[in-house]
């Protein structure tokens, strides 16, 4: 049951990642999308906490790294969403109780993983921009999440707490309603 | 409301190791695929999962290009972008009304200009769509084309569209092929000029917006590209990774650096990368697969 759940969760991801390149870019601002798979990191955090989310964000984020039209050294996602994956776990109690924070939740790990996936580009000299443009890029990114978090976190907060653990869903049915 | 301390809980010590593990893990995997370069040990997983993510992109492409037409149609609209709510409500009531004959007979156009660029280069085309495009956040330009080996389109291949040079295929699947677009900052392309065939090398500054600009430097110093000159491809032996002769785009201004004692002209390139669709993939002459290949009369028709 446990392992039909991941897989359900790693189905969730996959589609999320081919949303982002084929769908998202007719809305593009300069060619900058929502990064859904980041924003699924931060649900997944806020509803399993940072030792699982951290895992999957780990995957998350070698599927972002593979997957076609990336061209970038792999990992760099991968590293980018661990972290984010584990920050976010490690306030999920404050994202739980409100929306508002869990909005601002998503925009300030959205900030923390461009930034780490920018800084490692930079280390490796792998398609580093100029300073200005990089900053650009980062600004209109945290924007599009903090705008799409409304109204992509409590649907995907409330599908992820449904597929994870029965010991979970149970230990928080009132805070799940209020969210949701 | 009752206050906690962050990172509570008997899992604490246990995910504080979890994460050290992951994080070497990343910094493995990247490790791994930066120093190889050619050849890394990464490709095979990048191939499997490009095999298992192609087709789901292309029938997703597919499946969303009506609704996405009718949203493009109507992006002239500048101020219609980036607010996404009121696409998204506005769009059930435009799919309706917009009918895509305007754009399908933009791509028969687009389509013709690929036939007669074979037509003139003497190259071999496959005709291919891009379906995916890869985010800034990536900080890499690159596209996914609904071409791949099955199509004879494999690494090292150049792409284009009657406009002038896209890029160059990086990686191929089955189905799929994934292409570095020449705007990213990774693409080096060796370029001449129209007017004295001076030779040099351009780069791209990694952005694909209007203002998207790309760098040529010059081999001479003692060479002053004028205005409006026109770039096209210098070519290289077998024409890989870029065929000869193929449009790039317009000198629009000269930057000198007095520190590096280089000329550097700024190219505005023909292709709009932000609206990429149709393209042609350059294949050797002959090549059979799953497309039709376009070809010059002269030379032989595969289909």
């Amino acid at each position: 049951m446990n392992a039909l759940r991941n897989a359900a969760l790693v189905a969730v991801v996959a589609v999320a990642i081919v949303l982002q390149a084929v769908v998202l870019r007719y809305v593009s601002v300069d060619g900058v999308v929502p990064n859904l798979a980041l924003v699924l990191v931060v649900v997944v955090a806020v509803s399993r906490g940072s030792q699982f989310a951290a895992v999957f964000g780990f995957g998350a984020g070698l599927l972002l790294d593979l997957a076609p039209p990336a061209d970038h050294v792999a990992g760099r996602w991968a590293l980018a969403l661990v972290v984010v994956g584990y920050l976010a776990g490690r306030v999920r109690q404050d994202a739980r109780e409100s929306p508002v924070a869990s909005v601002l939740l998503v925009g300030a790990m959205s900030f923390v993983g461009t930034s780490v996936f920018a800084l490692s580009g930079v280390l490796l000299q792998d398609g580093a921009l100029p300073v200005d443009l990089t900053l650009r890029v980062l600004a209109i990114s945290v924007l599009w999440d903090l705008m799409l978090a409304p109204f992509v976190v409590p649907p995907l907060l409330r599908l992820v707490d449904r597929l994870g653990s029965d010991e979970v869903a149970a230990a928080r049915p009132v805070s799940l309603a209020r969210t949701s | 409301m009752r206050r906690r301390r962050f990172g509570q809980g008997p899992t604490h010590d246990g995910s504080r190791r979890v994460l050290g593990l992951l994080v070497l893990a990343a910094l493995t995997v990247i490790t791994l695929d930066a120093r190889a370069g050619d050849g890394s040990p990464i490709d095979p997983a990048r191939a499997a999962v490009g095999s298992l993510f192609g087709p789901v992109e292309s029938t997703t492409a597919a499946v969303t290009r009506p609704f996405a037409d009718a949203i493009s149609s109507f992006r002239t609209n500048k101020s219609l972008r980036g607010d996404v709510a009121t696409l998204a409500a506005e769009n059930s009531r435009l799919r309706g009304e917009v009918s895509t004959d305007p754009l399908d007979r933009q791509r028969l156009a687009e389509l013709d200009g690929l036939t007669r660029t074979a037509a003139e280069t003497g190259y071999s085309l496959v005709g291919a769509r891009v379906i995916a495009i890869g985010p800034v956040q990536s900080f890499t330009r690159s596209v996914t084309i609904d071409v791949g080996t099955s199509s004879g389109v494999t690494k090292n291949m150049t792409v284009l569209n009657n406009d002038g040079l896209v890029g160059r295929v990086v990686q191929a699947t089955s189905s799929t092929a994934t292409v570095l677009l020449i705007v990213d900052t990774e693409s080096v392309v060796g370029a001449r000029l129209g007017t004295n065939s001076e030779i040099g090398f351009l780069r791209g500054r990694g952005s694909i917006a209007d203002s998207g600009r790309l760098d040529l430097e010059l081999v001479d110093n003692a060479v002053v590209p004028s205005g409006g000159d026109v770039v096209v491809t210098w070519g290289s032996q077998n024409g890989v990774p870029y065929v000869a002769g193929i449009p790039i785009g317009r000198v629009e201004s000269v930057v000198s650096s007095p520190r590096q004692s280089s000329r550097i002209a700024v190219i505005v390139p023909f292709v709009d990368f932000s609206a990429l669709d149709v393209v042609g993939v350059v294949v050797p002459q002959g090549t059979t697969g799953d497309r039709p290949v376009i070809s010059t009369p002269t030379g032989k028709a595969d289909r």
